[in-house]
């Protein structure tokens, strides 16, 4: 809470609207006390006197100092404005919260009447209540405050609404806890920061009301005064002394100016904080870290993964290889020093191969994909020793040459396919764009090509298909239209970022065959991102286990099962129940928590958390190294048998057990087109050299 | 424990059908996973026993009588698929747990109260002063069902509980269920579209599609002799299942 005040107040905006709201604040409680009795002296002689040293804006009709009736109008002013302000929000609260309190259908009855109040013209509704209850300042306090009353209903309504949907506020229901309850311990303190920064504004708009009601001379009456009175009192002799119009406009000016800055500037510094609240929450919890990252490229790190014999083994081959990435970092910038979620990571993709990423959430999986097709958010900075697609430096400045080529080279499907493309546009057309855009074709011969690439990705019906918008796809169809959208160039990769986690496991299998068929039939090479081992397992040759931002394995998908010799990929890979897991064991969990990026450990990021973590793996992070068969792990232990009851030891062994023997006794599925076969134990033909 | 049982229920939205004259049966200290794809009508099921969504028609009764929707103590609770929406951001998570308590007992005694559950789902019990910002997703997942149980119910809903969860940490939450079951003897209702994990936890399975129930049985049975086209859809499309090409 103090921090963004802080930051709004850092901001010269936020710095100079909140002095000048402390200003008026302060003048309102002050100025009557000190300057009532000057303020209100009758001075007959000098009725109606321009500007003087002594009466800085003149006198009035009785002869009393302008400057001073200024000043101390502030009080009225301002208080008027509060009050008025405060029977709209309360007001406002009372009808806005009425769906959590009453049943649906008087609740609805509510919503209307404030959709109707709220298209009523606020000034005309103020003019009215101003007739109904009377000149004078209460009755003006009751129309500006109950005319502002529909906009605070509205905006509660709103908020109330977005609350109310969430499982808390179904939690407490289903725990029995009464509407009036829910709505003061769940639902207003939740809204209340949006609505105090409106309230805010809603008390300048207050002020300046009015002024105006005031000058019209339905507000406050003589013998009191605020500052619309004293313009009112001012135009009258506007040619013979214009500053005693000035002045209390000037001072409204201000202070209406004070009060919408400052919940304006407010309002940006906590939206601010909504987007990088939960981050920063738990990065303050988690301890006391440094913030310091180790620099790129120190230690045996670096060194090691450029002498590793498979990095050796790309330059002799350099035609193969469709993706080249070496030494790759992303780095952001936070409070407290950058923040690097991806450390350094080395690997290639060769022509037809399917690459599989693995990892938790925060690992850096999606942002090295983000980083080699360039989408990077501005704030990032992405630096590498080598960022190569089809042998083009992706490291350039953004250039028309190289977006064609990413645009045609490289297709992305994303994890939700419902906001990957435009709701208003017909997917025919957001295909066929891509073909105008980067291959110059004739819309007529681009919208030909997007219904054939919708049919080849699966999509019954194409042309009637075509013609429809991304709301009339179901999530399996719509990311088939996705890769058919990639399918618009002739991508050599494919990066797909979770493409079926939002979707149910029978469409999954549909989407998984579908990618791995198109990766067969044109040869082109897959990067497949997941958080779940046993789908990249399935589809994909080669597995790249991520953790902390680096590469902690990188070995061929067969060797999943059995083979994987860093204990995390086994951790990984036990945790996951399939069908033939044992019903009387506890699944393998790992301990703790994955690492914050803004506070990665010295040593091995994984030694928190690892059965087999001594002293050096504290110290030292170990290398990613190769052995002879083109695997590589990062592990000071890897390979070694996994201890005691953190994870059962022979979890890896006795789910490969489990594994075959569920394929004698299933009947065998078709099996989807794919690329080289991968048989266990001796590796791919197409692997590293 | 108690015995949860849905007869004929039907639940509609307007014109449309969401859960057509579902009959199923949570026996006592039983767990009952319910299947199918999203849409299927699994959690308007859910929500409908714990009175969140509208019953058209047919019943639910918790020991031969009817679920009690009104009152401070709800013997049927529910904990929800997202952890990052289902915990108040405002509020502790000892507050919280608190809250889901049946009323009486002093401050002490509930304070008490919520450190014994968070113990009980292997959480520390200084973590009910924190807020749910501070937690993980598998912790936050562990205050949820601590939350559950401080209503003492007699049966838990389970409605998806480790989909929005890394695999990493589903597989705690699926350990601390099945610890719990056994442990206090609760009749669950399991929902997920993952049959592994159905699997896992349950001893009986329930496949929706489309609003209807369209096979059940123990899970055992279900799973390795699949009686309907949809189970076995279902069956040949979970991960790992299907040997590599």
């Amino acid at each position: 809470m103090d921090r963004r005040w802080l930051r709004v107040l850092r901001s010269p905006l936020g710095l100079g609207a909140g002095a000048l709201a402390a200003l008026v604040l302060a003048l309102a409680v002050l100025a009557p006390p000190l300057w009532a009795d000057r303020a209100n002296a009758v001075h007959t002689g000098i009725i109606l006197a321009g500007p003087s040293g002594q009466h800085w804006a003149g006198t009035d009709n009785l002869g009393r100092d302008i400057v001073f009736r200024v000043l101390v109008a502030s009080r009225l002013s301002v208080e008027l404005a509060l009050a008025a302000t405060a029977i709209a929000v309360l007001v406002g609260l009372l009808l806005g919260s009425a769906s959590c309190l009453l049943g649906r259908r008087t609740a609805r009855l509510v919503a209307a009447g404030v959709n109707v109040a709220v298209a009523f013209p606020g000034l005309l509704l103020a003019l009215f209540f101003a007739v109904v209850f009377g000149v004078g300042a209460k009755g003006a306090v009751l129309a500006i405050g109950l005319s502002g009353a529909p906009v605070f209903a509205r905006l509660t309504q709103t908020l109330v609404a977005g609350v109310a949907a969430m499982d808390f506020v179904a939690a407490a229901r289903v725990a029995g806890v009464g509407r009036i309850r829910i709505l003061l311990r769940h639902v207003l303190p939740n809204i209340a920061e949006p609505l105090a920064v409106n309230a805010t504004v809603g008390a300048g708009s207050a002020l300046l009301a009015f002024a105006g009601l005031s000058f019209l001379g339905l507000g406050v009456q003589s013998p009191s005064y605020d500052w619309g009175r004293l313009l009112f009192d001012g135009v009258a002799n506007l040619y013979v002394n214009p500053a005693a119009a000035l002045a209390p406009g000037a001072a409204i000016l201000l202070a209406g100016l004070a009060f919408n800055l400052l919940g304006e500037s407010v309002a940006k510094g906590f939206g601010v904080a909504v987007l990088t609240g939960a981050g920063s929450g738990s990065r303050a919890g988690a301890g006391t870290g440094s913030g310091v990252l180790p620099e790129p490229g120190t230690g045996a790190r670096g060194e090691a993964e450029r002498s590793s014999p498979e990095a050796a083994g790309t330059e002799s081959e350099p035609t193969d290889v469709v993706l080249d990435v070496r030494d790759l970092e992303v780095t952001f910038p936070g409070d407290r020093g950058p923040i690097r979620p991806v450390r350094g990571i080395t690997f290639t993709v060769r022509r037809g191969e399917a690459v599989g990423l693995v990892g938790e959430s925060g690992s850096g999986k999606s942002l090295t994909a983000l980083a080699v097709s360039c989408l990077v958010d501005a704030s990032g900075r992405v630096d590498a020793a080598r960022l190569e697609l089809l042998g083009h430096d992706l490291r350039t400045r953004d250039t028309p040459v190289r977006r064609r080529m990413l645009g045609t080279a490289l297709a992305m499907v994303f994890q939700d396919p419902m906001t990957s493309f435009n709701p208003t546009r017909r997917i025919g057309r957001q295909l066929a764009e891509v073909a105008t855009h980067h291959q110059g074709m004739s819309r007529r011969d681009a919208m030909a090509r997007a219904v054939d690439r919708l049919a080849s990705a699966g999509i019954p019906g194409a042309a009637r298909r075509a013609r429809q918008y991304p709301h009339e796809f179901s999530g399996g169809m719509r990311q088939r239209a996705m890769i058919g959208m990639g399918l618009m160039g002739a991508p050599a990769l494919i990066i797909a970022d979770e493409p079926t986690t939002a979707l149910d496991v029978t469409v999954q299998q549909q989407v998984l065959d579908l990618l791995a068929a198109i990766r067969g039939a044109d040869d082109v090479a897959l990067m497949l991102i997941s958080h779940d081992v046993t789908v990249v397992g399935e589809v994909c040759d080669r597995v790249l286990v991520m953790y902390a931002g680096r590469i902690v394995e990188d070995l061929r998908a067969s060797e999943l099962a059995t083979g994987a010799r860093h204990p995390y990929t086994r951790a990984l890979v036990a945790a996951v129940p399939d069908m033939d897991t044992d019903l009387d064991r506890p699944l393998a969990t790992i301990p703790g928590r994955p690492v914050d990026p803004a506070e990665v450990p010295p040593g091995c990021a994984y030694a928190k958390r690892c059965p087999l973590a001594d002293v050096r793996c504290r110290a030292e992070d170990p290398p990613l190294t190769g052995d002879g068969s083109g695997d590589r792990v990062a592990c000071w232990h890897a390979g070694e048998p996994l201890p005691g009851p953190g994870g059962p030891p022979d979890a890896t062994v006795r789910r490969a057990g489990g594994r075959q023997r569920a394929e004698a006794v299933l009947p065998r599925l078709p099996a989807a087109p794919s690329g080289p076969a991968v048989r266990p134990g001796r590796p791919p033909a197409r692997e590293l050299p | 424990m108690s015995e949860l049982r849905f007869e004929d229920v039907t639940v509609r939205y307007g014109r449309t059908i969401a859960v057509n004259g579902v009959s199923l049966t949570v026996a006592k200290g039983e767990v009952v996973g319910l299947v199918g794809e999203s849409g299927s009508g699994k959690s308007t099921l859910a929500r409908a026993a714990v009175g969140l969504a509208p019953v058209h028609r047919g019943s639910i009764m918790l020991d031969g009588r009817p679920v009690p929707a009104r009152g401070r103590h709800r013997p049927l609770q529910m904990v929800f698929q997202d952890p990052y929406s289902s915990l108040d951001p405002r509020m502790t998570v000892g507050e919280s747990i608190a809250e889901a308590m049946p009323p009486g007992g002093s401050r002490a005694e509930r304070r008490a109260e919520a450190e014994r559950l968070l113990e009980l789902v292997h959480l520390d019990p200084g973590h009910a002063r924190s807020r749910p910002a501070r937690l993980s997703g598998g912790q936050r997942q562990r205050v949820a069902l601590a939350r559950a149980l401080a209503g003492r119910p007699r049966v838990i809903i389970a409605d998806e509980i480790t989909s929005a969860l890394d695999v990493s940490i589903q597989g705690a939450v699926l350990n601390l269920v099945r610890e719990l079951q056994r442990e206090l003897g609760l009749s669950i209702l399991f929902i997920s579209h993952n049959l592994a994990v159905v699997r896992y936890v349950a001893s009986h399975v329930a496949v929706m599609r489309r609003g209807e129930i369209v096979e059940q049985g123990p899970a055992g049975r279900v799973l390795a002799e699949p009686g309907h086209e949809y189970t076995r859809e279902l069956l040949a499309a979970v991960p790992g299942r299907r040997s590599r090409p």
